[in-house]
C-alpha cells in the first residue's frame, strides 16, 4: 500500500517546533525543529552529544512537558506528555540502545510485561502464547514464545524488542542505534523489517552512526549538531552523498580535532604473544583468539573493531586476568616475561588499564579527587602502611594542575565532576602508578569535543615521554586522528594492521569485511 | 611536573566551613542536644556521677562491637550474628572458667581466638564464595544462638572469678588516696587524654599550615579544642567523682583510638573504603578486595568475642539470654552515626557517637519511667529519622 502522494506533501505525523532543553548551564538542545511525515523512515544523525537522545527523550516524555521549551504536535494535535506512558498510549514507542528486556523471563513474558492478556486479573497464558507467536512471525523470528531471553542472541533480542513495540499498536517507532551491536546478517534483516513496516504504514525514526545503512533505508535524514538542527535532506530528491552527511555532522575539518604530534618511536617495549581467553560463563566460547601485539616506546597503537570484537576482553584479560578464564599466552616487557596473574602484579609490572566504563569500573565516585588519584599506588604516599596525607594531597594537586582538572580543589567528590574531568582523574590515577604501557579503553567516550582534545593532548604527551600507548576505540576517526598504527580486531582475532598515514575508515572497514567474506 | 599554584592558601570563612562539615558535627550536636534534653527532663539525674559511669558501662560492649561493624558496613556488608556470637563466647567463657576452672587469661585469649575463627568462617562464605552477608550471618545468628544454649544447657553459669569480673566492673587503681570524694588518678588520666588530643590537633594544624593546606579557620580551631578540653575534662570529673575510671573505659578508649587511626590514616583503612565505594573499581586498581572483606569479618568476630566477654563479666554469669538483640543496637549505632547502607561511607567517631546517642536515650527514658514498649518505638523512629536526614543531606 505504497502511497502515491509524494512524501513532502503528506501530512506530518510528528512536528517538534523550537525545542530547547538545558541541564543546568549546559544547553543540550536549542531551538530544534524536527518534522516526520507519516509512513516514512526518518534518520536522525549527529555526533555523540549532538542532542539526538535528548530530543527523543523529550519526544517520549522522559523529560516531561514543562521541562523544555517548544511544542510537540503528534497526529495534528499539540501534546503535553507527562511521562513515557502518555506517549506510549498514542503509539510512540522507543527502543533504546541498551535493551530493556528481563533476561530470566521468557519472550512472551517480556513482550506482554506491562499489559498481559488477562481475565479477571489472571494472565491468560494460552492467549499470550498465541499472540506472541503472531508477533514473532511478523518480525521473522521462529523462536518458541517460552524461550528465555538469556538464551537468544543480541540480534534476536533486538527483534523481540520490536515485537514488543508491535504489541502496543505502534504508530511511530523510534530506534536508537538498533544495529550497533548486531552483525551484518542481523543488521540486514532488521533493515528489511523496517522497510516492511514502511509498506504497512508504520513510521520509524532511526538514530544511527552507520551512514551506509541510513542511505540504504531512509527517506529523509535530519542532521543535528551541538544541539541545533543543521538541516533535513530528502533522499528521493537525488542521491545523498555520505561525505555530505559527515560534513554537516562535523562541520570542522579533522585536522583541528586532533592535536599535532611528531612521533618519536623507539624500540619494542611491550610484546604479547598468542594471547587467548575464554568467556567466564560459556567456557567453550573463545573470545580472544591468539592475539599477538607489539608496542614500541613512544608509539600509539589503536585497536579498532565492531562492538563485541573482543577488544575490551583482550585488554582486561591481559590486565591481571580481570576478565575471562583459561587465559593463555605470554606478555613481555623489554624482552622479559611478565607475571600478570593478578591486577596488583600487572600494575607492578608497569601496566595501566584505563577502563571504558569510568563510573562503574574506574572511579570510587563518593570519594574525592585526592583519594582516587592515589588509590592504585598508595605505596607512593605512605610509609609502613601509614598514609602521609600531605604528600598525598600534593600528588593530587600536581595532577590536578597538570591535567587541568576543573574543580574547586582536590577534596571535591569525583561523582560531582563532569565526564571529561572524571576521565582526567582516572588518567591521573594511572599515571601516578608510573606505568610503561598504558591501555586506554574508549578514553573519550561520552565527553565533549573540548575535553576530548585535552585527552588527546595528554595521550600525545605520554607517548612523547616514551610510554607505549594502546588505544581501544569504537570511533574510527579518533583512532585515525591519533594513532601511529591501527590493529583491526574482528571476532576475537587481529585481522589487519594499518599504518597511521594510510588509515581511512574505508580500509579499516575493508579489513573487517574481507574477513567476513571468508567466513 | 609543574608545582601547583592553586594550593588552598586562604582558609575559608567559619560559616562556610561549618556548612561543609555539617555532616560531621551534626551527630555530635544531636548527642549534646539529647544529653541536655534528658538532663533537664530527669532533673539532673542523667549527669550524676553514678549515672555517667553507668552509661559508660552499659554501652561499652555496643561501642566495642560497633567498631567492627562499622568496617563491615563500610565494605558494603552486614553482620547479623554479632549478638549470638557475643552470647556464645560468654557461654564458652563461663564453661571454661567456671565449670573447668581454667585460668582467666588463657580463657580470654582462647575466646578471642574462637571469635576470630567464627569471623573467618563467616567471612569465607561472604568473601570467597560470594554468598550475601545478610544470609550467611543470619544463618550464623541461628547457629551460634543454638550452640550457646547447647553448651549452657539453658542454665546460667556463674559466678566468675573476681579477677575476671574486673574486666567490666573494675576501676583503675588509685595511686593517691582520693581527696574530697575525687579519684585523683582517674581525673588526671582523663586530663592527660584531653591534653594528648589537643597536642595532636595543634601539631597536625602546624604541619598543614607549613604546607599551606589548612582549611579550618583559626577561631574555629580554638573553639573546638576548648570544647574538647571542657567536655573530656567534665566527663572525667564526673566519673572520678563516683568510683574512678572503669577499666572497660580504658579498653574502649584504646580501641577507639586504634580503629580511628586504622580507618583514617592507613593504607588498609583506605582500601576498605574503596572496596565499599566501588568494589570493581577497587579490584581494577590492584586492591585485593576478597581478602579485605574476609579480614573485616575476622576482625568483627574478635570484637564480638570481646564484647561477649565484657557482657559476661558485667553480668557475672553466662546466661542463655545474653547478647540477644545486640546486633540491632550495634547496627543502629553505625547507621545513626552516618554510615551508608550502600557501603563506602562511615566513620569510627560517628559509630561511637551513634552508640552513645542510643545509650543516653535508653538510660534517660528508663530514668523517666518510660516503658520498654515505647522506648523501642522511639528508638526505631530516631534510627529512621537519622538515616533520612543523612540521605537528604547527601542529595543536596
Amino acid at each position: 500500500m505504497l502511497d502515491p502522494v509524494p512524501l513532502a506533501e503528506r501530512p506530518p505525523i510528528l512536528e517538534m517546533r523550537g525545542i530547547s532543553k538545558s541541564f543546568g548551564a549546559v544547553k543540550a538542545l536549542s531551538d530544534v525543529s524536527f518534522t516526520v511525515q507519516e509512513g516514512e523512515i526518518h534518520a536522525l544523525v549527529g555526533e555523540n552529544g549532538a542532542g539526538k537522545s535528548t530530543l527523543m527523550k523529550v519526544l517520549s516524555g522522559v523529560y516531561p512537558h514543562g521541562s523544555y521549551e517548544g511544542s510537540i504536535l503528534f497526529a495534528g494535535e499539540e501534546r503535553h506528555f507527562r511521562d513515557i506512558n502518555d506517549s506510549e498510549k498514542l503509539g510512540i514507542i522507543i527502543i533504546h540502545q541498551e535493551l530493556a528486556l528481563i533476561p530470566l523471563m521468557s519472550i512472551a513474558e517480556n513482550i506482554f510485561l506491562t499489559n498481559p492478556p488477562a481475565r479477571h486479573g489472571v494472565i491468560d497464558r494460552s492467549e499470550r502464547h498465541k499472540r506472541t507467536q503472531a508477533l514473532l512471525a511478523k518480525v521473522g523470528l521462529t523462536e518458541q514464545p517460552d524461550t528465555l531471553i538469556t538464551n537468544i542472541g543480541v540480534g534476536k533480542q533486538q527483534l523481540v524488542e520490536i515485537a514488543k513495540a508491535l504489541s502496543k499498536d505502534v504508530r511511530l517507532l523510534i530506534l536508537d542505534e538498533p544495529t550497533a551491536s548486531l552483525n551484518e546478517t542481523d543488521s540486514a534483516a532488521l533493515l528489511e523489517l523496517l522497510k516492511e513496516f514502511r509498506r504497512n504504514g508504520i513510521t520509524s525514526i532511526m538514530i544511527s552512526h552507520k551512514l551506509n545503512e541510513i542511505t540504504e533505508v531512509a527517506d529523509r535524514i535530519t542532521v543535528l549538531r551541538d544541539g541545533r538542527t543543521v538541516g533535513t535532506m530528502d533522499c528521493h530528491a537525488g542521491p545523498v552523498d555520505e561525505d555530505e552527511i559527515v560534513r554537516r555532522m562535523v562541520d570542522r575539518d579533522l585536522e583541528s580535532r586532533y592535536p599535532k604530534r611528531d612521533p618519536k618511536i623507539g624500540d619494542v617495549i611491550f610484546e604479547v604473544e598468542n594471547w587467548s581467553a575464554y568467556h567466564p560463563q560459556h567456557s567453550d566460547r573463545q573470545v580472544v583468539k591468539n592475539v599477538s601485539l607489539k608496542v614500541r616506546a613512544g608509539e600509539i597503537v589503536g585497536i579498532s573493531g565492531l562492538m563485541g570484537a573482543g577488544r575490551t576482553e583482550f585488554a582486561m584479560s591481559l590486565f591481571g586476568r580481570s576478565w575471562g578464564r583459561h587465559i593463555t599466552g605470554t606478555a613481555k616487557m623489554h624482552g622479559k616475561e611478565l607475571d600478570l596473574s593478578d591486577v596488583h602484579k600487572a600494575i607492578k609490572a608497569g601496566l595501566a588499564y584505563v577502563t571504558e566504563d569510568r563510573k562503574q569500573l574506574g572511579l570510587i565516585l563518593p570519594e574525592d579527587i585526592r583519594k582516587n588519584v592515589s588509590l592504585a599506588h598508595l605505596g607512593g604516599v605512605s610509609s609502613r602502611g601509614v598514609i602521609d596525607d600531605i604528600a598525598e594531597m600534593k600528588v593530587a594537586q600536581e595532577f590536578r594542575a597538570r591535567m587541568r582538572i576543573r574543580s574547586h580543589n582536590v577534596y571535591q567528590e569525583t561523582g560531582k565532576l563532569s565526564g571529561g574531568n572524571q576521565q582526567k582523574v582516572v588518567l591521573s590515577k594511572w599515571l601516578f602508578t608510573g606505568p610503561e604501557v598504558l591501555i586506554l579503553d574508549e578514553p573519550t567516550r561520552g565527553i565533549d569535543v573540548g575535553a576530548k582534545y585535552e585527552i588527546y593532548t595528554i595521550i600525545n604527551e605520554l607517548a612523547d615521554a616514551g610510554k607505549a600507548v594502546v588505544v581501544i576505540s569504537s570511533e574510527m576517526p579518533e583512532l585515525i586522528g591519533i594513532c601511529d598504527r591501527i590493529m583491526v580486531m574482528h571476532e576475537g582475532a587481529f585481522v589487519g594492521e594499518v599504518s597511521g598515514e594510510e588509515a581511512t575508515q574505508e580500509n579499516i572497514m575493508r579489513a573487517i569485511m574481507r574477513r567476513k567474506g571468508r567466513e | 611536573m609543574s608545582t601547583p599554584q592553586e594550593a588552598i592558601t586562604a582558609p575559608p570563612k567559619a560559616t562556610s566551613f561549618l556548612k561543609d562539615n555539617l555532616r560531621d558535627f551534626g551527630m555530635l550536636i544531636s548527642l549534646v542536644v539529647i544529653v541536655i534534653f534528658f538532663q533537664i527532663a530527669t532533673d539532673g539525674v542523667l549527669l550524676k556521677p553514678l549515672n555517667v559511669t553507668n552509661i559508660v558501662l552499659q554501652n561499652s560492649y555496643i561501642v566495642i562491637m560497633a567498631l567492627g561493624m562499622l568496617m563491615v558496613i563500610v565494605t558494603g556488608h552486614i553482620d547479623l550474628s554479632v549478638g549470638s556470637v557475643a552470647g556464645f563466647i560468654g557461654g564458652l567463657a563461663g564453661l571454661m572458667m567456671v565449670s573447668w576452672g581454667i585460668n582467666f587469661a588463657v580463657v580470654i585469649v582462647a575466646c578471642l581466638a574462637v571469635g576470630g575463627l567464627i569471623g573467618a568462617a563467616q567471612g569465607y562464605f561472604v568473601a570467597f564464595l560470594k554468598i550475601p552477608s545478610f544470609i550467611v550471618t543470619l544463618a550464623g545468628m541461628l547457629v551460634f544462638r543454638g550452640l550457646m544454649i547447647a553448651i549452657l544447657g539453658s542454665q546460667a553459669i556463674g559466678p566468675f572469678p573476681p579477677i575476671f569480673q574486673k574486666l567490666s566492673s573494675g576501676y583503675v587503681v588509685e595511686l593517691i588516696s582520693s581527696a574530697g570524694g575525687l579519684y585523683i588518678t582517674s581525673f588526671v588520666l582523663g586530663l592527660i587524654l584531653a591534653i594528648i588530643l589537643i597536642v595532636q590537633n595543634v601539631a597536625s594544624r602546624k604541619r598543614r599550615i607549613s604546607h599551606g593546606v589548612e582549611t579550618e579557620p583559626f577561631g574555629f580551631f580554638v573553639a573546638k579544642n576548648l570544647l574538647i578540653l571542657a567536655g573530656v575534662g567534665y566527663i572525667a570529673f564526673l566519673i572520678s567523682s563516683h568510683r574512678g575510671m572503669p577499666n572497660v573505659l580504658i579498653i574502649m578508649a584504646v580501641l577507639i583510638a586504634a580503629y580511628s587511626f586504622l580507618t583514617t590514616r592507613t593504607v588498609v583503612g583506605r582500601q576498605i573504603y574503596a572496596v565499599g565505594g566501588n568494589a570493581r573499581a577497587a579490584e581494577l586498581s590492584g586492591i585485593k578486595t576478597t581478602r579485605l572483606v574476609f579480614l573485616t569479618f575476622v576482625n568483627m568476630g574478635m570484637l564480638a568475642a570481646l564484647g561477649g566477654l565484657v557482657v559476661a563479666a558485667r553480668l557475672n554469669s553466662a546466661t542463655p539470654k545474653a547478647g540477644t538483640g545486640f546486633e540491632l543496637d550495634v547496627i543502629a549505632a553505625c547507621f545513626i552515626g552516618g554510615a551508608s547502607a550502600y557501603g563506602g561511607v562511615g566513620k569510627v567517631t560517628g559509630a561511637v557517637i551513634g552508640a552513645f546517642l542510643m545509650g543516653v536515650m535508653n538510660n534517660g527514658m528508663s530514668i523517666l519511667g518510660i516503658g520498654i514498649d515505647y522506648q523501642q518505638v522511639i528508638k526505631g523512629l530516631v534510627l529512621l529519622g537519622a538515616v533520612c536526614v543523612d540521605v537528604y543531606n547527601q542529595r543536596r
